[in-house]
């Protein structure tokens, strides 16, 4: 192996060798952490992220960002929360369906209108947290109580949680998306260069759109997730999701100008950067020391920034050895 | 439309915001024929593919293909009516595998889902024709530019293409490659596949073309059989110039007065670099005007880049004054004391939206900067002595520079260099894109500015402009200097045959070795 496809390596799978030591750490240092509970409850969460990363993993693929992915969320989990009341089906339907529904403007937006992803999707971002305030009436919206709605946030599928199960098959789904089929190609070589994608004959504007449609749909069955799990549609959450998404797509190893990415490593940044928050709220309960939650958001920021550092090091070494 | 033709264009019009690309142009393409397209720059041959190819839409006309009107409105289109097009700069995908720049847009599929297997043993046989090997599975851009271009002809053939359009496929190859390259074309036309084929090197149109049309300021200027037009046919159909007319006085430009050989300044000596540059060399002295000519692609801006510093070497020597010189960035050049006045004015030139005064004196703040801070004082003084000696128009420094025309803009540029005190200006196409009027003034200044001492490097591809202004002529031909004509040797006839054949009727060849 050569020291190009050696760093490549590195460059992909270090997310993962990451992850891996950062559980192994765990598991030495604290009693709890691999307990049922503790890995119920992180994987339960952070499904919801994992959706909303899965979207932004393709979006970023293809060059673009998707802003509106957060106050998506929200306003999915108002829609999901009103539309439960008629049903288990209805509500995942509601909270899916306005997702689409922004996604869908922003596929307009940036294969239409022109627009720069970044505008257009800031506006939604804008225009979607507003649509979430109104409809709720700036107050959470309670999700019904008998029609088993909350199944989807609380429900077990034999050991696995349905909103870990959620994201399994979505990721799994992703992944084939991604590696077996011409769209999933498309995606990569849009962001690797969509003039060359262009001329090559390439659908280029159809699959832009269906990369934004299906990252408002992720983003609105994230809301499901929220409204399901707080037992409430809640339309000021959601602030800064898009944040943490971006962070862990780049973490795991999806370059932000596009062109080249993974699924899986993706998956694996998710968890990394969620179990990382797990860690430091273990190391609170140790005593030592006593992270704020504001000295939390900067270790998560230097770990963020080590890894990218990391990274531009690894793809700078291959390019020159290329 | 001539019987049995494969491909038809006639009466192309295109505008781009209103400024016309193509006028009336028209191509026709036989079944099984290797055409060749030429022309100078900007004469359209881009324009007229991109509109063949449906990236462009065209404003009026009509193209017929086999035997039916074509109406692709996209690069898909044409590709799924059988043309294929191989871009200039390579149009894949570099972060991506060979194998996905070769097979996207017809994967092999099973079950659905895309056939790696399959898809890889494709893109092996495809490039095994051309008796390339490699790992189909490694990303592009670890592969030679070269290599890349064989990944687009692949790709190419692979859509069963009954049309590929090369545009300036040799560019970037080296000679066995380019061998390898031809075999390939003649493959193809031996499987009846036509192929539309863009060069600047008239050497490789005869030797694996077939048919010619050249094209001038976006039209059609004609079209022959290779066998039946000489290569000073095709240069001067080119340049627009009769061969066998001598022309008129047609610029501002006047021969030296002092016809004494200066000083010799700057030597070069073989030099090399990239793809371009292979073996140019020449002596500019004092206070002469010295040009290169040449074709495009004849390696003229890339030697200036060499020159100033913007590029390096890869052979050869240059000196300045009696000492060697070897810029390794712009900076040492201009601290040696040259200028460069680029070709791109829009590009790499002027600051749009800054006035006139910071235009003229972004190289020179350095120079009246004291501790960071500017001595606007002495900015004033210069930017008034330049606008009133260069006769710049505009209402004060204070104006934008983007408001002036074409001609002043160019001033401002020239004042811009001319304010660092340069010992050798080399200028880039000075007048192009300069209405008649100001162009006979920069002309002029430029001829001024050599009598009073300074030694200017003009590089131009209109003809009259380097036979009546410049004192020294080294005529460059697929990056070699291959005639340095001077004083009463200037004639368009000798440069256009220094062009076409490489060499000159007589003792210019001892010259130039």
């Amino acid at each position: 192996m050569n020291r190009a496809q050696y760093a490549r390596l590195v460059g992909t799978y270090g997310v993962l060798i990451a992850l891996a030591a950062l559980i192994l750490f765990g598991w030495w240092r604290y009693d709890n952490f691999l307990s049922a509970f503790n890995v119920t409850t992180v994987v339960r969460y952070n499904a919801m992220f994992a959706l909303i990363a899965l979207g932004m993993c393709f979006v970023i693929m293809t060059g673009g960002i998707d802003l509106s992915v957060g106050s998506t969320a929200a306003l999915g989990s108002v829609a999901a929360a009103m539309a439960s009341h008629y049903g288990m089906a209805a509500g995942i339907g509601g909270g899916v369906g306005a997702g689409l529904l922004v996604g869908f403007v922003n596929g307009l937006l940036v294969t239409r209108a022109n627009i720069m992803p970044f505008i257009a999707t800031l506006s939604t971002l804008l225009a979607a947290s507003g649509a979430a305030l109104l409809l709720s009436k700036q107050t959470s919206v309670p999700i019904s109580p008998t029609s088993g709605f909350m199944l989807v946030g609380h429900g077990m599928l034999w050991i696995i949680p349905v909103p870990a199960a959620i994201a399994i098959i979505a990721y799994l789904l992703g992944a084939i998306l991604l590696n077996y089929t011409s769209t999933g190609r498309t995606v990569l070589a849009i962001g690797g260069g969509e003039d060359a994608s262009r001329l090559m004959g390439l659908p280029v504007a159809r699959v832009t759109f269906l990369v934004y449609l299906a990252s408002g749909g992720l983003a609105g069955m994230a809301g499901v997730l929220l409204a399901a799990l707080g037992f409430a549609g809640q339309p000021t959450e959601g602030v800064g999701w898009e944040l943490f998404a971006i962070a862990a797509v780049v973490v795991g190893g999806t370059l932000l100008t596009g062109g080249s990415g993974s699924v899986l490593t993706t998956l694996a940044g998710v968890l990394l950067l969620g179990i990382l928050f797990n860690v430091l709220n273990f190391e609170n309960g140790k005593g030592w020391i006593s992270l704020s939650a504001a000295w939390q958001s900067v270790v998560r920021g230097l770990f963020l920034l080590a890894v990218v550092l990391l990274q531009a090091r690894l793809t700078r070494q291959h390019t020159r050895s290329a | 439309m001539i019987d049995g033709a494969l491909l038809s264009m006639r009466g192309i019009d295109k505008r781009f915001a209103g400024i016309p690309a193509l006028r009336q142009a028209s191509l026709e393409v036989r079944p099984g024929e290797v055409h060749a397209l030429i022309g100078q720059n900007g004469a359209g041959k881009s324009t007229l593919i991109k509109v063949l190819t449906g990236y462009h839409r065209r404003d009026a006309g009509e193209v017929t293909y086999l035997g039916r009107p074509l109406e692709a409105n996209s690069p898909q289109q044409a590709q799924a009516s059988g043309i294929s097009t191989i871009y200039q700069e390579i149009n894949l995908v570099p972060l991506r595998s060979v194998t996905e720049n070769i097979c996207l847009g017809r994967e092999k599929r099973r079950f659905g889902l895309l056939d790696w297997r399959a898809m890889h043993q494709e893109a092996e046989r495809l490039l095994s024709s051309f008796r390339v090997k490699l790992d189909v599975r490694r990303p592009l851009m670890d592969f030679s530019t070269a290599t890349q271009q064989m990944v687009a002809i692949a790709r190419a053939i692979g859509f069963s293409a009954r049309l590929v359009i090369m545009d300036e496929p040799t560019s970037s190859l080296d000679e066995q490659e380019v061998g390898v390259l031809f075999d390939v074309i003649r493959q193809l036309k031996t499987n009846g596949v036509s192929v539309i084929f863009v060069s600047h090197k008239l050497d490789e149109l005869y030797e694996v073309c077939d048919r010619v049309t050249i094209m001038r300021d976006g039209s059609t200027v004609c079209s022959a059989n290779m066998t039946e037009i000489t290569k000073l046919e095709l240069v001067s159909q080119m340049l627009g110039r009769d061969v066998s007319k001598v022309a008129g006085h047609a610029t501002a430009f006047s021969r030296s007065a002092t016809d004494g050989e200066g000083d010799v300044v700057l030597v070069a000596e073989s030099l090399a670099a990239g793809q371009a540059v292979r073996d140019v060399s020449f002596r500019l002295r004092r206070g002469e005007i010295a040009s290169f000519a040449g074709l495009l692609g004849a390696g003229r801006t890339e030697t200036a880049r060499v020159v100033f510093g913007a590029d390096r070497p890869r052979a050869g020597s240059m000196s300045l004054g009696a000492r060697p010189f070897a810029p390794a960035h712009p900076r040492d050049a201009i601290d040696a004391g040259l200028g460069f006045v680029t070709e791109d004015r829009k590009m790499e030139g002027i600051v749009p939206d800054m006035s006139v005064a910071e235009n003229m004196t972004l190289a020179l703040l350095p120079r009246i900067s004291r501790n960071g801070v500017v001595d606007e004082k002495r900015q004033r003084e210069v930017v008034k002595r330049f606008i009133k000696e260069l006769g710049i128009k505009c209402s004060g420094p204070a104006q934008k520079i983007r408001e002036l025309s074409g001609g002043n803009q160019q001033k401002v540029l020239l004042a811009r260099w001319l304010a660092m005190n340069p010992d050798v200006l080399i200028l880039d196409e000075p007048t192009r894109g300069i209405d008649v009027g100001a162009k006979g003034e920069i002309q002029r200044l430029i001829r001024s500015l050599s009598d009073s001492g300074l030694t200017v490097l003009m590089i131009s591809s209109e003809l009259e402009e380097v036979v009546e202004g410049a004192d020294r002529v080294f005529v460059l031909r697929e990056g070699r200097t291959v005639a340095e004509l001077s004083g009463e040797e200037i004639t368009e006839e000798r440069i256009l045959a220094a062009m076409a054949q490489g060499h000159v009727a007589h003792h210019d060849q001892e010259a130039a070795q």
